[in-house]
């Protein structure tokens, strides 16, 4: 997990959820940042947007924390390289 | 005053056909009409199937004019209506015309009017789209159309609240009914939302199943979308009687409440706070029920919620319930879908049979009732309820209750 992709995660989530980058860091829940279900999937759709990556709703199922979703991308992204 | 209001005619077009009893046979049979979308290329989307109205040819139901001046979703209504009118029996006098209302559900209007206007502005680059574009596309173009077509002159609207649309439309055709306000009402709901940009929409929320609906089932993973119409034809029971027609159930009572809690996240509360209004309504206990047609989109949210609902609600008598989700046959038809439902539910108490939970694999333990797994049953119902519970927090319950 580079500096660069955490911060590149965050800073979507950030801009998404309209909070200062600050506020969103790596141990944080979604929870604690008052990420609900759609806000989860507004999140997904700027990072798909992001990325330039298609999140298939099972890779997306089941993140709670942004450590996770950092990692998901982490994985999608190590996918679509080998493409 | 407060009348007693029998329904003496029904009109379903749905994934089964153009016709109620196409519908009932598929439902009474426990076969689900999902399949792989054809109106749209579904090659880029992230769902293949979808329940579509098979072989529909609007030319089969209007003339080349009218069929041009309609949107899919307003030709639904007007061709449910027919049947449901037909059904019926009612000759429309003029007095009558005016003593008639008109309440139908639909929660988008006409979609493809509007992707196809706005496709060939943006991506075409058309400096124009046409002039039918806002006639074909406002969603009071069904109930407009079924008011022209039988010059109903009465009150004649259409309630607009997504998944419960046709719910809240039936259930104030139902009170005008009761109270006297109008003679006869023709009430139900329509919609047409398979097109492309809407299906986008609906893809980006991530709640349509990739497979099929599977309604309280373990592994179920999301809703599928339907579309089609349904009417019901209400009148008062004395009415009904004196003019020998067939009486195929009562609408005994309606609830309504809004969760006032999150924009698509369902509540239990306020779930359960329509159901009970819609018992209070009917002057009935919750032990003088015997199925409900559940709301039962087959997301893992709607159907646990549901659940917990229905729970809160019956108490104990949760375990005597029938609980099916037709939405595994017919899909989720947004502001068509109570309608359809009541349908079903109506078919349900008149013909003793309930049908089933479609493609339903593994019990959930946050879904704990009977829910009528894929086997249609034989049972004799005196009372039944269906839920609608829409985005935005809005529910609606209507009581059937078997009247003969």
């Amino acid at each position: 997990m580079s500096d660069e992709l955490i911060s590149r995660v965050t800073g979507v989530i950030a801009k998404t959820q309209k909070i200062p980058p600050e506020t969103v860091t790596i141990d944080k829940t979604f929870e604690e940042l008052k990420i609900d279900s759609l806000d989860g999937i507004n999140i997904l759709f700027a990072l798909e947007g992001e990325f330039d990556l298609d999140i298939p709703d099972d890779a997306a199922r089941g993140i709670r924390t942004v450590r996770e979703m950092v990692e998901g991308i982490e994985k999608l992204l190590i996918a679509k390289s080998q493409k | 005053m407060n009348r007693r209001v029998a329904v003496t005619g029904i009109g379903a077009v749905s994934a089964f056909g153009a016709t109620f009893p196409d519908m009932w046979a598929g439902l009474a049979a426990g076969r689900s009409a999902i399949r792989p979308l054809t109106l749209v290329p579904a090659g880029s989307l992230r769902f293949p199937n979808a329940a579509e109205v098979p072989n529909y040819d609007p030319l089969h139901h209007f003339d080349e004019k009218d069929a041009q001046m309609l949107d899919r979703f307003a030709q639904f209504a007007a061709v449910a209506a027919r049947e449901a009118i037909g059904a019926s029996g009612i000759q429309f006098s003029s007095e009558l015309r005016e003593r008639t209302a008109i309440v139908l559900g639909c929660s988008g209007g006409g979609k493809a009017t509007e992707d196809e206007g706005f496709y060939s502005l943006y991506a075409l680059g058309q400096p124009r789209v046409s002039p039918l574009t806002i006639a074909r596309a406002m969603s009071n173009a069904g109930a407009s159309r079924v008011s022209l077509e039988y010059g109903i002159t009465g009150p004649v609207y259409t309630i607009s609240t997504a998944c419960s649309s046709a719910n809240h439309a039936i259930g104030q055709a139902f009170r005008m009914v009761r109270s006297g306000e109008a003679e006869v009402a023709i009430a139900g709901g329509s919609e047409a939302p398979l097109s492309m940009g809407f299906l986008k929409a609906w893809e980006a929320m991530r709640v349509v199943a990739p497979d099929t609906c599977r309604p309280f089932s373990l592994d179920r993973r999301g809703l599928i979308l339907g579309e089609g119409a349904a009417v019901l034809i209400l009148e008062p029971e004395e009415r009904a009687r004196a003019r020998g027609a067939k009486i195929l159930g009562e609408i005994a009572g309606f609830g309504m409440s809004s969760d006032a809690h999150h924009i698509t996240q369902p509540s239990a509360l306020g779930a359960a706070r329509a159901m009970r209004s819609a018992l209070a309504d009917a002057e009935l206990a919750p032990q003088a029920i015997g199925y409900v047609n559940a709301h039962g989109t087959g997301t893992t949210a709607n159907d646990a919620t549901e659940t917990e609902a229905i729970r809160s609600v019956f108490g104990a008598h949760a375990a005597e319930l029938m609980v099916s989700s037709t939405k595994s046959m017919h899909g989720h038809a947004l502001g068509a879908a109570g309608a359809l439902e009541a349908a079903a539910t109506l078919g349900a108490l008149q013909y003793g049979l309930i049908p089933p939970t479609a493609n339903y694999t593994a019990p959930d333990p946050a879904c704990d009732l009977d829910v009528v797994p894929n086997t249609p049953r034989a049972a004799q119902v005196e009372c039944a309820i269906s839920n609608s519970f829409a985005f935005g927090g809005l529910n609606a319950v209507l009581v059937f209750r078997k009247l003969s």
